[in-house]
Parts: C-alpha cells; sequence; structure tokens
C-alpha cells in the first residue's frame, strides 16, 4: 500500500513538475489522435451525409457495414493498417509502419466509422423533417447534403467528441502499428502498458491520471454541446 | 407590419402573368396499393385564391404535392399554361406546409438560406431579408434562433420564407390549423396582400371560415375525387353534391 501511495506521490510530480517524458507522450498522443479526428471527419461528415441523401445500389448494405465497424476493435484496425503497409504489402513501398504516421492512418481507419455513422444518422432525421422543404425550395442534393451537415452541427460535434474520445484511448492500434518506439512512437496508452509491465508505475499512474482527464474533458464538452442545442432549440 | 405600398424586391421582375392557367388531366396517384387521387381533372384558371377544401384522407394535400411536383403521379398530367413543369417552373412555385418546417439557425438565416438555394446572390439576399422579416413583422427576430419562435411566428417565418422567393404561384397546406385566431388573421392578410400583387394562391384548409374569408373558388374533394369545383360564391350557397353539403353544414362527411 505505501508502495502505491508512493507511485501516486511521484505521478503527481510528474504531472506537476511537467516531465519531459511525459509531456513528449502527451503531446505525441494527442497530435496523432487530434490529425485522426480531423481527417476523420472530413471523411465521416462526406460519407454520411452522402449515405443520408443520395439514393444508390447498396446503399443499405453500406451504411450497415458503416455501423457495425463502430465496434472495430482497435487490433484488428491496427492488423489491416500493418498488413498495408508491412515489407510485403501493397503500400510496403512508403515505409510508413513504426512513424506516427501509420499510427495516424490506423486511427483514422477506427474512428472514421464512428463519425460517418453517427454524421448519417444526424442527417437522416433531420431529412425526415426537411426533405420536402428542401426540395420546394428547389435544393439539389448536393446543396441537400450542405444544408444537413450544418443544421446537423451540434451533432456533429458531439460524433467527433466521441471519435476523439476513442482515438485517444485506443492501445491496440497504435501498439501494432507504431511499435511503441520510445521518443518517437510512444504514446499515453502504449506507454502505459509498457510502463506497467516494467514495473515503472510511477509513469504508468502519471500518464493514467492524465488520460482519464482528457476522458472527463471530452464528456463534459459532449454534456455542454448538447445542452447549448436544447437552448436553442437545435437539438 | 403589412403595408402594401412596399411590395417585396423583385417583384417587377415577375412575368407579367402567373403560368396559368393549371391543366390537371386525368391525375391518378396510388400508394400502398390504395387509390388516393382518383382520375381528377381540373382546370384553374383564376389569379385569384383558391380553396381546396374536404375531409380528411380525401387527397387534399396529395393533390397539393402532385401540383408542386413533390411527389411524381401514377397517371395523367398537370399542364402549366400548356406545358409540363420544368425547373424554372418549380422556381415560380413555393409552398407553406402544415407544420412550420424551419432550419437550425436564426430567423434571417432561414429566409436567406431559401434564397441561396434559389440562386439569389448575396448582395439581393440581404435586402430581401429585411423585407421579407418586415411584411411578416418579424425584423426584432431576425437575430433569433427560429425554432424558439412561438408556433404563430414560425408559421409567419414560413409565409414570408416563400414570399421572398418571389414566387407567381403559392401553395399552401392548411397553414393555420393549429394556430390562434390572431395568428390565422396575420397569415390571412398576409395571404390577400399576396393574391393583389398577383401571385397566385392555392390553398388547401379545413377551415370553412376561412375559405369563405379568402377564397374566390372552391375545389371540393371527397375520396380522391374533385366532387365540385366552382366559385366560392355559389359553392357556399348553394353546394350541387351531397358530400360539400354535409360538409358546410357541420355533418360528419365520411
Amino acid at each position: 500500500m505505501t508502495d502505491f501511495i508512493d507511485a501516486f506521490r511521484t505521478a503527481l510530480g510528474l504531472i506537476v513538475t511537467l516531465d519531459p517524458d511525459l509531456v513528449e507522450i502527451l503531446v505525441l498522443s494527442i497530435k496523432v489522435s487530434l490529425s485522426a479526428v480531423v481527417i476523420a471527419s472530413l471523411l465521416g461528415f462526406a460519407i454520411g451525409g452522402a449515405l443520408a441523401v443520395y439514393r444508390f445500389p447498396g446503399r443499405g448494405a453500406v451504411s450497415a457495414v458503416l455501423s457495425a465497424l463502430m465496434g472495430l476493435p482497435p487490433v484488428v484496425a491496427g492488423l489491416v493498417v500493418y498488413l498495408l503497409f508491412s515489407n510485403v504489402g501493397p503500400l510496403g513501398v512508403l515505409q510508413l509502419l513504426y512513424t506516427p504516421t501509420a499510427m495516424i492512418i490506423a486511427q483514422v481507419v477506427l474512428v472514421t466509422p464512428i463519425i460517418g455513422a453517427l454524421t448519417r444518422q444526424a442527417c437522416q432525421d433531420l431529412l425526415e423533417e426537411y426533405d420536402e422543404q428542401l426540395r420546394s425550395l428547389g435544393a439539389s442534393s448536393s446543396a441537400i447534403v450542405g444544408t444537413l451537415l450544418w443544421d446537423g452541427r451540434y451533432r456533429l460535434i458531439t460524433a467527433v467528441l466521441a471519435g476523439f474520445g476513442r482515438a485517444i484511448a485506443e492501445v491496440g492500434a497504435v501498439m501494432i502499428v507504431g511499435g511503441n518506439i520510445d521518443h518517437v512512437t510512444r504514446t499515453m496508452t502504449t506507454a502505459i502498458a509498457l510502463e506497467t509491465s516494467k514495473g515503472n508505475i510511477a509513469l504508468a499512474l502519471a500518464l493514467g491520471i492524465v488520460l482519464l482527464t482528457i476522458a472527463l474533458a471530452v464528456n463534459a464538452s459532449l454534456i455542454w454541446v448538447q445542452r447549448l442545442a436544447n437552448r436553442l432549440a437545435y437539438a | 407590419m403589412l403595408d402594401p405600398t412596399s411590395p417585396l424586391q423583385g417583384v417587377s421582375d415577375r412575368l407579367a402573368s402567373p403560368p396559368l392557367p393549371v391543366e390537371i388531366k386525368g391525375l391518378v396517384y396510388e400508394t400502398g396499393g390504395k387509390r388516393v387521387i382518383d382520375d381528377v381533372d381540373a382546370t384553374i384558371e383564376s389569379r385569384r385564391i383558391t380553396a381546396i377544401m374536404g375531409p380528411n384522407g380525401a387527397g387534399k394535400s396529395i393533390l397539393l404535392r402532385l401540383m408542386h411536383g413533390l411527389i411524381a403521379p401514377t397517371q395523367g398530367e398537370i399542364l402549366w399554361a400548356g406545358r409540363p413543369a420544368d425547373r424554372p417552373m418549380v422556381y415560380r412555385q413555393a409552398m407553406v406546409f402544415q407544420r412550420p418546417v424551419l432550419l437550425r439557425r436564426s430567423v434571417a438565416a432561414n429566409v436567406s438560406h431559401a434564397l441561396g438555394l434559389r440562386g439569389v446572390g448575396r448582395d439581393k439576399r440581404a435586402i430581401c431579408v429585411d423585407e421579407a422579416l418586415k411584411l411578416a413583422g418579424l425584423e426584432r427576430q431576425a437575430s433569433m434562433p427560429a425554432r424558439v419562435l412561438s408556433g404563430g411566428e414560425q408559421q409567419r417565418l414560413c409565409l414570408a420564407r416563400a414570399l421572398s422567393l418571389d414566387p407567381d404561384v403559392l401553395f399552401l397546406d392548411e397553414p393555420t390549423s393549429s394556430l390562434d385566431p390572431a395568428s390565422t388573421l396575420a397569415i390571412e392578410r398576409l395571404l390577400l396582400d399576396a393574391q393583389r400583387r398577383g401571385i397566385k394562391v392555392i390553398l388547401v384548409t379545413h377551415d370553412v371560415g376561412q375559405a369563405r374569408r379568402l377564397a374566390h373558388d372552391v375545389m371540393f374533394l371527397h375520396h380522391g375525387r374533385v366532387i365540385e369545383h366552382q366559385e366560392s360564391q355559389d359553392f357556399f350557397d348553394n353546394p350541387q353534391s351531397e358530400g360539400a353539403r354535409a360538409f358546410l353544414s357541420g355533418g360528419l362527411v365520411l
């Protein structure tokens, strides 16, 4: 028990003194996940909006697959990207494996279905209400997609936050394609896994506290966005 | 609020006359194996206010949507001044729905976005928005979120948005069915004003009093068929059909 308390003290010390190792890991984690979420948002908005508005054969199947992929295990996303970028894979020549870029790609694979499926649902709900009015106004399909994305902005923000929460907390994908290389591809989650198994509880605990704080902040923002939307009758 | 001397911007651009007559020929609409519009033939000629009346499920709203081109008929056709509707024709029409459909944006942005979808340039949009909101008495609410307006204000905004598009033909599907008398009056004044400015108004209504106040001719629908279509005076004083007589006397029309 005293060991644990000591570790906890050390952990808080690392956070308070902005320990360089800790900060480096934190910055890389946020950089990777933020980049992934920005890319996944652009993809997800386009895919979700198009799936809600355009009618084409196989639309239902695509929507179903997208929804199913929301639950894609991170290790599987990592495995797929690993196979693509490994030396024998189709994209092996790019030599991206074990770089932050590969980690971003793996998280894009993981997060795009989440943002895409939530966007599609938001747009579809709005379209039910808006369809006749927008067609009466003479809107083209692409103008309808644009209208729905803007009017669904509060729900899209929550989708993006959900995607970020998923990306920052996952360990499987970044571990497989990043390799947890010190000063290169070490993120909060992979560092926690490694430091814990090495017995360096203090750093693991410090990272855990930071991660938990981020998760809480993301959830608090979710609630705040929700409330704002309700107040403006935009939900 | 309802100053008829300040018509909306662009009124002068309107073609000399609305694309009339509207000729409905052998119109049939089937959905779910049911014939909701059953071989309708009708001609709407005048520039005045036409009311479409009838009991629930008579096919009034469907007929309106067919005319506006929101749904395609199973059979038959609708001709505007002798031609089927094309995209420019659709752009000369606007519609107000029974339940106000407002975007999750400000009052002004609701009008502005509609104008944008119709290809109106940014500079002109601002002027049109101001005039539309003024016409509807909603200038003070311009920057408010549209969906926090009262029911009456929401419907007024929908009508103002439709009028801002400077239509030749305006469709309304029971626009006042859930409004209080004051809000209903405001809508009716706007409609009379629009009609005076040369806009052809086609209105679905349940409300006999409203039809009496507004309509110049009445089309009475029952079971998807046009049972009567005549001058409103004649329709109200001397309905020809059993169904219309029962409807007007407040009886239950089945």
